[in-house]
């Protein structure tokens, strides 16, 4: 097999990973809950945060 | 439920945020010292002339400054978004160590002359394999925390850092490979052309990992928090995470258009960094995009406003780049002063401004307070830094398309316009110019230092943040 061969498959092969990403992220129904919840992952612990500004379980952050 | 009443591991998120700070201000002070000793070159004493300096000054900037920055951040983030306490106390306090004996190392030996000559990786190989050894510790505690998460999912922000930490772990190791002749002398793996392209492979993905993915794991955290919402779209991160690593490894011959290196080889580097533009804007509009419908909080929250120029820094840069990258382009902009003022348009607008905010988010967190202790010094801070920014890389915009020009300029019978020492005549006002930017930022990071100070006295180390379990919708 000649070099050039290989550098195409290496370029179609690419090109489609970065499809397979792609649908794989917009594409698949069932990726779009994991996504969502996911998301919120830096909100699931608000009462650390309460904590570590010095506020009790009800506080609000001061300024907002 | 034992677990809940674990605490999380701030005390190493504490000492690295603070030395943050300090080597912020050491670096960057370095940094101001050699833009001088340009301006006025009877500052060049002894053996601490620019040669000697600059290599200390990026070191310091990039390793220690943005180094304590991403351990300070990834630490805390990990932990947050994993609800469980960072994996190993003992070797998370090695990696502190650890890291500031490399960075005391390169303080000493960088003015001294010691040095393997490699920009960025300049430190000779019983310091390297020092760092090697903190950076598998750093990829242990890391990883074994995420091993140990109590959610199901890994947030988008550990996988950029989980990608900075493997991909800085394989470029250190594979560049810095050598043959020592003595303890402070070695010689490199490599020869000749592949000398460079291993040198500039991991240059560039020194900027790609170290300075950008790493970084783009503080904005996936710490620009939802400030804002108070969730990033503009999760399944765009998942594409700009892949997308962006994926590409970065191919774009370092960029640093080597017109030399001994193939011709296809420097093509294949300037096609990689065209497409990159790309990931790194689909990366920033997802960042910006965040604050969509919530843009008043830009008006009077300072951090924010950190956050959201720092990716404006980001997208202009990394739209400068690319272009940079094109070869006609480079032919002009190569070896002058565009190429420091593009790096400083990244290093201080996006990495150093993200780093900022973020650190500015953590500070009252770590010592139990409600804010800082100035909110209108951070305001301050922020007004100084950009306008010391923009001073910097307009300036070396100017200088680098003149010095550009002049040196591309013939005469009708075939000879050079104008000699070297001319440009360099020529660009001593802009070099004045920024040597101001230069001081204002470090100014501004004084400020940031006399904030911390005062927000440290009087508070207290929140070692009692409670491990939770995660709200109700995760497993």
């Amino acid at each position: 097999m000649d070099i050039n061969d290989l550098r195409s498959i290496v370029t179609v092969v690419s090109l489609l990973t970065f499809l397979g990403v792609v649908w794989w992220a917009y594409g698949v129904k069932s990726n779009k809950k994991r996504f969502d919840e996911a998301a919120m992952l830096p909100f699931a612990d608000e009462e650390a945060d309460w904590a570590e500004l010095g506020l009790d379980r009800n506080g609000q952050r001061k300024a907002s | 439920m034992s677990e809940t009443q674990s605490t999380y591991n701030y005390k190493v998120v504490r000492q690295f945020a603070v030395m943050t700070v300090i080597w912020g201000i050491v670096g960057m002070l370095v940094g101001v010292i050699i833009a001088a000793q340009l301006v006025w070159p009877d500052l060049n004493l002894g053996f601490l002339h620019f040669g000697r300096l600059r290599p200390l000054h990026t070191n310091a900037v990039i390793f220690a400054f943005g180094g304590s920055a991403l351990f300070a951040t990834s630490y805390y983030v990990v932990q947050r978004t994993c609800h469980t306490r960072l994996l190993w106390d003992g070797l998370a306090a090695f990696t502190f160590w650890g890291w500031q004996a490399v960075i005391v190392l390169a303080a000493i030996t960088l003015p001294l002359g010691i040095t393997q000559g490699k920009e960025y990786a300049e430190l000779e190989w019983p310091i390297d394999i020092l760092i090697t050894l903190v950076w598998v510790a750093y990829a242990v505690v890391f990883f074994g925390t995420i091993a140990k998460r109590k959610v199901t999912h890994i947030y988008v922000a550990n996988w950029f850092y989980g990608g900075f930490i493997l991909a800085v772990a394989l470029l250190h190791v594979v560049n810095s490979a050598a043959i020592p002749v003595s303890l402070t002398k070695s010689y490199s793996a490599y020869a000749g052309v592949q000398d460079a392209m291993v040198q500039w492979w991991y240059g560039h993905n020194a900027v790609g990992f170290f300075l950008t993915a790493g970084f783009l794991g503080m904005m996936y955290y710490f620009v939802p928090k400030q804002a108070g919402r969730p990033v503009y779209s999760y399944r765009l991160s998942v594409v700009h995470f892949w997308a962006l690593i994926f590409t970065y490894m191919w774009a370092g011959p960029h640093h080597l258009h017109y030399t001994a290196l193939p011709d296809w080889t420097q093509s294949v580097g300037m096609l990689f960094s065209l497409i990159l533009l790309a990931p790194s804007w689909g990366g920033m509009i997802n960042g910006v995009m965040t604050l969509s419908g919530a843009w008043h909080k830009l008006r009077d929250d300072p951090i924010l406003k950190f956050l959201i120029t720092s990716l404006s820094f980001y997208g202009m840069s990394t739209f400068e780049g690319p272009m940079m990258a094109i070869k006609t382009v480079n032919a002009l902009s190569h070896y002058t002063d565009w190429t420091v003022g593009h790096v400083h348009s990244g290093a201080l607008g996006w990495v150093a401004m993200i780093s900022i905010g973020s650190i500015y988010y953590l500070l009252p967190r770590l010592y139990g307070k409600p804010e800082m202790f100035s909110v209108r010094l951070i305001t301050v801070h922020f007004w100084v830094a950009t306008i010391g920014v923009v001073l910097y890389i307009a300036s070396m915009w100017i200088a680098g398309v003149m010095q550009g020009l002049m040196w591309r300029a013939v005469n009708a019978d075939g000879t050079l316009t104008y000699s070297f020492v001319e440009s360099v005549k020529a660009s001593y006002p802009f070099w004045a110019i920024r040597f101001v930017g230069g001081v204002l930022f470090l100014s501004g990071m004084l400020i940031m230092a006399y904030n911390m100070v005062k927000t440290i006295a009087g508070g207290r180390s929140v070692d009692d943040a409670l491990v939770l379990q995660p709200a109700a919708n995760h497993a």
